[in-house]
């Protein structure tokens, strides 16, 4: 035991002392920097306000992102240049084909069906008169990690071999129903789709919180004209309800399309990638950090990043109508 | 905020025929289904922790609701200091790291964020849109595409830093395999986003009180400490679940920034390497889950409504 704490105090320790120094630095600046009257005070005030994040950013994001986008045009040690080698082998390269295509199936399947259940839930939570159990149940898995996530859901995907006891739910099920069960994990291009199961049932909350608030948004007197004028149901949802909340649907799915494109850990944490399950930011860091090939790495890193840039201008153009609205 | 207001209107206006789209009864069973089917798979790692070892591997977890034969064993087993099948220490260790990691690495990036936020809405300067901008774009860069060059950036060799050409321009600098070489990506990776919803906030905040303070003398330091800091709590309390949730399920910067340094590990990360090593002892694997799941639950289920207003600050227009 008291190894145990020898071990454990001083990381403690180095928490406290590293928030105490953080901002004991942080006040020290503010009080000198109060001082400075005149006309050096406004530009000092931006500098010390806005220097910080620009600084993390120049050197935890935009930096790394252009030297990325210089080493994937070399070689796997970094030392020779090889052109456009890395993304001929990434698009023509069997083991990537599988790879690319699982890539494919996820940005195609799961943002859509996310925020879709997510709707129907926001929809159907707006007819009901007690909603805060419920949601809350459906909310649950976004607190849950994505490695927790696999975990849970290992006890719905397990398979026994046949005349051992099936322990996992959808393979108990699956015998009941009177079919035999298969070992889920293994079989392919199935897993690929179980997988996204998890993302869905993780990510559906987020999206139903966000569209049930947007539902709410929409004015009651819109809703009282329409209906009045004789509109119901389904034609109201249709040409009142969906137009209002569109935007908030959009933006929702273009968080999903990129949640999807970074998702890493539910591959990582299932099958590690193995059984034909892997996508290209689980392809990416065993590429970097298992194989050692920081050009192919890389080159996938870019290619993700290609990927999202179409939602990157929309969020934009967005923002700026937006902006310029208000 | 207007949200705030109309949603109470909506309130009142909901017995209102105009909503009905499905039956009040129909919606209500639905959502009861799907809420239901949303629980089971949490509630099997629940109760298959706390089951006896042999009987988890013979007879499925929803055994437990008729023949109830629970214990307390594998809990005890895994905060036990002594060693725990490959772990050491238990994963008692792993648990603090979490904390510790997570932390000052909610602290740090919210700071930092509401110092720009407010600087971008209040201190306009040219170029400052642009700035905003640009930050707002950095969202959506893949988090992928950064690690290779921060990790020889934070690296410990002679070789790391920064390089252009031959020219070393920049020197490594020696955090790599420490907290503090955690603490930092993790602030760098959540400084858009924090700035983009505390912008929305700030900006917000009523011209004529920030206008009144300066012409009363009040520099943009105390306007800072005096008005930002205190009107902007609510989103900074959003965005502090946001950020708690994000680092201490985070895998992908443990796994890159750990570098394998047993000693900084958080859980989150142990436990998806443990997934593969403890395949056979699922009584191990599912009380540490559920201690790995407990802390964001509780997080998340006391301070659910700033969470939810903090997104919409940023979502909802």
């Amino acid at each position: 035991m008291s190894t145990f704490w020898s071990d454990n105090l001083p990381k403690l320790g180095q928490m406290g002392a590293a928030i105490i120094i953080f901002f004991a630095v942080l006040a020290a600046i503010f009080f000198i920097a109060s001082r400075v009257n005149g006309k050096k005070s406004r530009p000092l005030a931006i500098l010390i306000f806005l220097g910080p994040a620009v600084l993390l950013l120049v050197f935890g994001l935009l930096g790394p992102a252009i030297r990325t986008f210089v080493l994937s045009f070399k070689g796997s040690a970094s030392h020779t240049w090889v052109g456009f080698q890395n993304y001929k082998w990434l698009f023509t390269d069997e083991s990537m084909r599988i790879v690319l295509r699982n890539t494919v199936f996820w940005i195609l399947f799961t943002p859509i069906v996310t925020t879709g259940l997510g709707l129907l839930l926001a929809i159907l939570l707006d007819r009901m008169r007690r909603e805060s159990i419920a949601k809350s149940l459906i909310f649950m898995p976004m607190a849950v990690s994505f490695v927790g996530a696999s975990i849970v859901w290992q006890f719905v995907y397990k398979y026994a071999n046949p005349g051992q006891p099936q322990v996992g739910l959808l393979s108990t099920i699956t015998k009941h129903l009177g079919f035999e069960p298969s070992n889920w994990l293994l079989t392919q291009p199935l897993n690929t789709f179980l997988l996204m199961v998890i993302f869905v049932w993780s990510q559906t909350g987020f999206a139903m919180v966000i569209l049930s608030a947007a539902i709410k948004a929409v004015p009651t007197d819109i809703m009282e004209a329409s209906a009045l004028d004789g509109a119901s149901g389904r034609k109201l949802f249709r040409w009142v309800t969906f137009p209002m909340v569109k935007s908030t649907f959009i933006v929702v799915l273009a968080t999903m399309v990129v949640a999807t494109l970074k998702l890493f850990d539910i591959v990582r944490a299932s099958t590690g990638g193995n059984f034909g399950t892997s996508v290209l930011s689980n392809e990416m860091y065993s590429e970097v950090f298992i194989r050692y090939d920081a050009g192919r790495g890389s080159a996938m890193a870019i290619v993700l990043f290609l990927l999202v840039i179409p939602v990157l201008v929309y969020n934009v153009y967005n923002l700026r109508r937006e902006r310029s609205i208000s | 905020m207007s949200i705030l207001t109309r949603k109470k209107t909506s309130k009142i206006a909901e017995s209102n025929a105009g909503r009905k789209l499905f039956g009040s009864r129909g919606a209500t069973i639905t959502v009861w289904i799907i809420a239901v089917l949303w629980t089971i798979p949490t509630l099997g790692l629940f109760a298959t922790s706390f089951r006896p070892k042999p009987e988890i591997s013979a007879t499925g977890w929803w055994q437990v609701f008729l023949h109830p034969h629970l214990t307390l064993a594998n809990y005890s087993a895994i905060f036990s200091t002594g060693n725990v099948s490959g772990l050491p220490n238990g994963v008692l260790p792993y648990f603090i790291n979490s904390f510790v990691i997570t932390i000052p690495a909610v602290i740090f990036p919210i700071t930092i964020a509401t110092m720009a936020a407010y600087c971008l809405a209040w201190v306009k300067f040219r170029g400052s849109d642009a700035i905003f901008y640009g930050i707002f774009a950095m969202q959506i860069v893949p988090i992928q595409v950064t690690l290779v060059p921060l990790l020889l950036l934070f690296g410990n060799r002679v070789s790391s830093g920064i390089h252009i050409g031959s020219i070393h321009v920049f020197p490594g600098l020696h955090i790599a395999g420490k907290f503090l070489g955690i603490w930092v990506p993790h602030t760098m990776f959540a400084l858009p986003l924090a700035i983009y919803l505390l912008h929305n906030f700030i900006a917000a905040l009523p011209r004529d009180l920030m206008e009144a303070a300066r012409v009363d003398g009040a520099s943009h330091f105390t306007i800072f400490r005096r008005i930002v800091l205190p009107l902007s709590i609510p989103a900074i309390a959003a965005f502090a679940i946001f950020q708690f949730l994000w680092v201490w399920n985070d895998l992908l910067v443990a796994l890159t920034f750990t570098g394998g340094t047993e000693g900084i590990s958080p859980l989150n990360a142990q436990l998806a390497g443990l997934a593969g090593d403890w395949g056979s002892h699922w009584e191990l694997l599912t009380s540490s889950a559920f201690v790995t799941i407990v802390v964001p639950l509780i997080v998340f289920f006391s301070l659910q409504r700033f969470f939810v207003r903090g997104l919409l600050a940023g979502s909802v227009k």
